[in-house]
């Protein structure tokens, strides 16, 4: 039987929760889609000064587990005296920020990669279009590159958006109370694990079905350019 | 809405622009381009005035698309000179010794006189018909949105699909697509104009809509030099016709003599050969 008093009495404890779920989702895709557009800019460069780098960075970001990522900065770090003492300890000591900046690099690293295959896949034709119309280097990437690449890589980053909400649970780890420790609390208090797990399993599928439909209307906006499979005009 | 013929063509008409001088509105000078060991175009020259219709013609693998690319540098020749409006494109090679511009600014500023359409059309995919038209006209030629989108819909009207200026390029057919490609050319108002085998992926029932618009385009007077397999094009609108062969000129002259008397044995064969396609 379900103790539905259990659920209802939680209702705060997980609406509080959603904040922080929410807030780092927020915080870490607006930072990480800032970062990765640039990246994914030099890591397609012929230039291996600029492309090299950001392969080892998506390399070892994407080389090794988010939880370890995570135990690595939050509880690593603290090890090393000459972090202690520096500027950056006042942020590093703090779980908030270490959460963020975890998932903020991890999912540039990802968000690097799709972006940057969605410029490989760039038709080199319309590239020569735009330079023999005289267009400078930086205007095809700023009205033809990336605009049809972040396009084409619309589906594909909706996915990396879906994964890095699910990710965030990870933050219940360096004490952070977003959903998942909310339940985890509730599981402890009450050994329920419906009433704790269950609902928080549903609220994750609630927010994925949500944003996947925002992406949907995304894709319809923005891809519509693109030919409806097996349709009309010759 | 206004049929083409009414409305005012801001280019000059035929009679003008062949009566103003006779210079070379693009001159290239012993083109040199090797691909590794190989050696695809061994020093060729064209010289286009204003007014001219020049075809390039020849086999598959003659070199005539990659002659026409070094004209606009969109494939680096190793050797040679280029002069556009009589303003030569300062050229320094680069490691490989293929030359590049010396100055960007002055390669963007002529290719924009220079205006290229494609085999593929390569419109840009994630742009309508008509935006696809006043992009370079704004960002490179620095005209207002509204001066742009006049203009535009002035070019579209011309090559006939204005009523498909609001459609995607996944949208249109073929002919429709590379009619707006020319139109982009056109919105640039260029010196000349370059053809890159334009009905080439076409489907045979869409070739003829592309061929008219070129014709009239010809007629208005434009310069073109158009790399082509449409032997009837060559014959009727051009006035000069190149026969390449190996990386060189073989045969060039007037349609009427290189194609109907033509002197080189090669330039016989290659002449029955299409002639039995058609």
């Amino acid at each position: 039987m379900i103790d539905w008093s259990v659920i209802v009495d939680s209702i705060p404890a997980f609406l509080k929760g959603l904040q922080t779920t929410m807030l780092l989702l927020v915080l870490s895709c607006g930072a990480g889609f800032l970062m990765s557009v640039p990246l994914a800019v030099a890591r397609v460069s012929p230039n291996p000064w600029l492309s090299k780098p950001v392969w080892l960075f998506t390399y070892v970001l994407r080389g090794t587990p988010l939880l370890v990522q995570m135990f690595m900065v939050y509880y690593g770090l603290a090890q090393f005296e000459a972090v202690r003492e520096s500027f950056v300890w006042p942020f590093l000591r703090d779980a908030w920020f270490c959460a963020w900046l975890v998932f903020t690099l991890n999912t540039t690293a990802y968000t690097t990669e799709i972006f940057a295959g969605a410029l490989r896949a760039t038709p080199s034709g319309e590239l020569e279009a735009a330079r023999a119309c005289g267009l400078s280097e930086a205007a095809i990437y700023r009205r033809i590159l990336l605009p049809s690449a972040l396009r084409r890589a619309l589906p594909q980053y909706g996915n990396e958006v879906v994964m890095l909400m699910h990710a965030t649970a990870i933050a219940s780890t360096v004490t952070l109370v977003e959903i998942t420790r909310v339940a985890r609390d509730i599981y402890y208090n009450h050994l329920s694990p419906i009433e704790s797990f269950g609902v928080v399993a549903v609220i994750y599928f609630v927010l994925t079905f949500g944003m996947a439909g925002l992406f949907k209307l995304a894709e319809r906006r923005f891809l519509r350019h693109l030919r409806p499979v097996a349709s009309g005009v010759a | 809405m206004t049929s083409a013929t009414a409305m005012p063509i801001p280019h000059e008409g035929p009679t003008m622009k062949n009566s103003q001088n006779s210079a070379g509105v693009l001159t290239a000078v012993d083109i040199r381009k090797s691909f590794g060991p190989v050696e695809v175009l061994k020093g060729l020259s064209i010289n286009a005035k204003a007014g001219d219709v020049i075809s390039m013609i020849g086999a598959s693998g003659s070199g005539k698309s990659t002659f026409l690319r070094c004209l606009n540098l969109l494939e680096r020749p190793n050797a040679g000179r280029i002069e556009i409006a009589g303003e030569e494109l300062l050229l320094k090679a680069d490691k490989k010794g293929e030359l590049q511009a010396v100055d960007q600014a002055q390669l963007r500023r002529l290719r924009a006189r220079v205006a290229m359409v494609f085999q593929q059309f390569n419109l840009w995919g994630h742009m309508t018909a008509l935006q696809n038209v006043i992009e370079a006209p704004m960002i490179v030629l620095g005209l207002s949105r509204k001066d742009a989108v006049a203009r535009a819909e002035h070019y579209l009207e011309r090559v006939g699909v204005a009523h498909r200026k609001e459609a995607y390029p996944a949208f249109l057919s073929g002919g429709e697509q590379q009619r707006v490609a020319i139109a982009r050319a056109l919105a640039m108002e260029p010196d000349v104009m370059l053809f890159d085998e334009p009905t080439s992926a076409l489907d045979p029932e869409l070739v003829g809509e592309v061929l008219r618009v070129m014709r009239s385009l010809a007629e208005e007077g434009r310069t073109m030099i158009v790399v082509t397999h449409e032997m009837g094009f060559a014959r009727d609108v051009s006035n000069h016709v190149v026969f390449l062969h190996q990386g060189l000129i073989e045969e060039e002259g007037a349609p009427s003599r290189v194609l109907s008397a033509p002197s080189s044995p090669r330039l016989k064969a290659f002449l029955s050969n299409t002639s039995r396609l058609n």
